[in-house]
C-alpha cells in the first residue's frame, strides 16, 4: 500500500480503551514510540498528547528523574515500561518521581507487553497508579 | 487497460432470495476483479461466489485466487459450492485471516467436515492452498492487494488493490466508529490505511443510523457512520454494503436516496451496491 500505514489494529483498540479511562495510561508501539497517551495521563506528564507528539519512549522517560524509595538511582531499562518493550514481559514497581516541574512524586507503574499473536509483539501498555 | 469489478453479492449476514430482493439480490458477499479468462481474482466467498463458479466453469478458468476478509458463514458458504472447487484441473489459492491461536486452512476446515457438511475437504478434487494474512501483498497480472486487520468481531481483514493508476478498498464488513473517526488521522482510524484516497471504496453499511444505538459492537457501520468515514479518508466514490437482510428493494431504494442527500459539495453521491453492478478501475 502506497499510503501511511495504518497503526496494528490492537494498538487502535488500545487506545480507544485508554481514551476511556481515568487511570493514566500510555501507548507504544513496536519500535518503542510513544504513540499515544490518555487525557487522565496529561496530568501526571504536564503535557497534552497532542503537544509531544508520537518520541521514542527513552526521549520520554529521560525527561523524568527516577529513584527508589530508598533513593537509588533507577537506570531505564529497569523501569516498567522498557522492561515490557525490551523483554517482553509485565513489569510493576512503585518508585520515586521527579517530573519536569521539579516536585517529586512516589508512583506505581504497569507495564506490559502487547502480541497480537504469539511472535507478534506490537507494543506495549504502561499504566500510572495514582495513590 | 480498464478492469472490471463486479458485485456477485452484497447482501449482509444471511441470503435473502425472495420477491423483495430481486433488484439488489440476496447473496452474500462476494465481488470479482477481472483478470481475463485465464485466472480469477475473487473477494470472499458468500453465496455470490457460487454463480460465479458456474461462470468461471464457462469461461474455462483454472488459476482462481480468492481473498477471504473474515470467516463468519455469511463470506464463505458459498465455497462448498463454488463449482471450480471440484474440477481437478483448477488451482485454488485461498488468503484470509489466521487468528491468534489457528492456521487459516485448520478455521476453514471446520465447515468443511461433518457435521456442517457432508464431505471432508480431503474429498475436494481441485489444488487448493492456503496463504495467512496479513503478510506481504499478493503481486500479479499488473495488480496488488494489500491488507489490514480492521475492526470487526474476530480477525477480519480489509483489502485494498491498487492497479497502478486506480485503486479499490474492500471494507464489508467494518465498525470503525467503534475505536472514532472524527478525531483520528488516517493512520489511527480501522481501514484508514486500506481506504485512504482509494478511488472506489466498497463499505459496510448494514444500519439505519437510527438502528445503530442497538447494535453497537455487532460489527456494522450506519449509513452516516460509512459516510463518516469515507470522509475521513479521502476516498473518491463510495459504494454501500452488506445490506441488513431484512431489507427490501423499496427500503433500499429509499436508503439510497437517504444517503444520496447525506452527500457533501463536490462529493460524488453514494450508491448501493447491487448483485450485477460494475465498475471499472482505470
Amino acid at each position: 500500500m502506497d499510503t501511511q500505514r495504518q497503526k496494528h489494529l490492537v494498538l487502535i483498540l488500545a487506545r480507544e480503551f485508554a481514551s476511556n479511562l481515568s487511570t493514566p495510561t500510555l501507548i507504544a508501539d513496536e519500535r518503542g514510540y510513544l504513540v499515544f497517551y490518555n487525557e487522565a495521563a496529561e496530568d501526571v506528564v504536564g503535557r497534552r498528547f497532542g503537544e509531544v507528539g508520537e518520541v521514542p519512549l527513552d526521549d520520554w522517560l529521560g525527561a523524568f528523574d527516577a529513584k527508589t524509595l530508598a533513593g537509588e538511582t533507577i537506570p531505564p531499562e529497569e523501569r516498567p515500561a522498557r522492561v515490557a518493550l525490551d523483554q517482553h514481559r509485565a513489569s510493576h514497581l512503585r518508585y520515586v518521581v521527579t517530573s519536569t516541574d521539579g516536585l517529586e512524586r512516589e508512583i506505581e507503574v504497569t507495564a506490559f507487553p502487547l502480541f497480537a499473536h504469539t511472535e507478534e509483539f506490537v507494543g506495549v501498555v504502561v499504566i500510572f497508579w495514582r495513590s | 487497460m480498464p478492469r472490471q469489478v463486479k458485485i456477485w453479492g452484497c447482501r449482509g449476514s444471511v441470503p435473502t432470495p425472495g420477491s423483495d430482493t430481486v433488484a439488489f439480490g440476496g447473496n452474500t458477499s462476494c465481488v470479482e476483479i477481472a483478470l481475463g479468462d485465464d485466472a480469477a481474482l475473487v473477494l470472499d466467498a458468500g453465496t455470490g461466489i457460487r454463480e460465479l463458479g458456474f461462470d468461471l466453469v464457462r469461461r474455462g478458468t483454472q488459476q482462481i485466487y480468492l481473498f477471504l476478509t473474515h470467516l463468519h458463514l455469511d463470506h464463505l458458504e458459498g465455497l462448498r459450492f463454488f463449482a471450480p472447487l471440484w474440477n481437478p484441473e483448477v488451482t485454488l489459492d485461498i488468503w484470509g485471516p489466521r487468528s491468534p491461536v489457528a492456521s487459516l486452512r485448520s478455521r476453514i476446515l471446520r465447515a468443511f467436515s461433518p457435521p456442517l457438511f457432508p464431505l471432508d475437504f480431503r474429498d475436494v478434487p481441485a489444488e487448493v492452498r492456503f496463504h495467512d494474512l496479513p503478510g506481504q501483498p499478493w503481486e500479479s497480472h499488473g495488480l496488488s492487494l494489500g491488507a489490514e486487520l480492521v475492526l470487526h468481531p474476530g480477525p477480519t481483514l480489509g483489502y485494498r488493490l491498487e492497479t497502478g493508476a486506480s485503486s479499490l478498498a474492500y471494507l464489508p464488513d467494518h465498525e470503525p466508529v467503534l475505536a472514532g473517526i472524527a478525531d483520528r488521522s488516517p493512520d489511527w482510524i480501522s481501514g484508514g490505511a486500506v481506504a485512504s484516497g482509494a478511488d472506489l471504496v466498497l463499505h459496510d453499511s448494514q444500519y439505519l443510523d437510527e438502528e445503530y444505538d442497538a447494535k453497537i459492537g455487532w460489527g456494522h457501520s450506519s449509513v452516516g457512520d460509512a459516510i463518516a468515514f469515507y470522509r475521513a479518508v479521502g476516498a473518491g466514490r463510495l459504494v454501500l454494503f452488506h445490506h441488513e437482510p431484512q431489507r427490501s428493494d423499496r427500503e433500499l431504494d429509499s436508503l439510497e436516496a437517504r444517503a444520496q442527500m447525506l452527500a457533501g459539495p463536490g462529493e460524488v453521491p453514494p450508491v448501493l451496491a447491487r448483485e450485477g453492478m460494475v465498475f471499472e478501475l482505470d
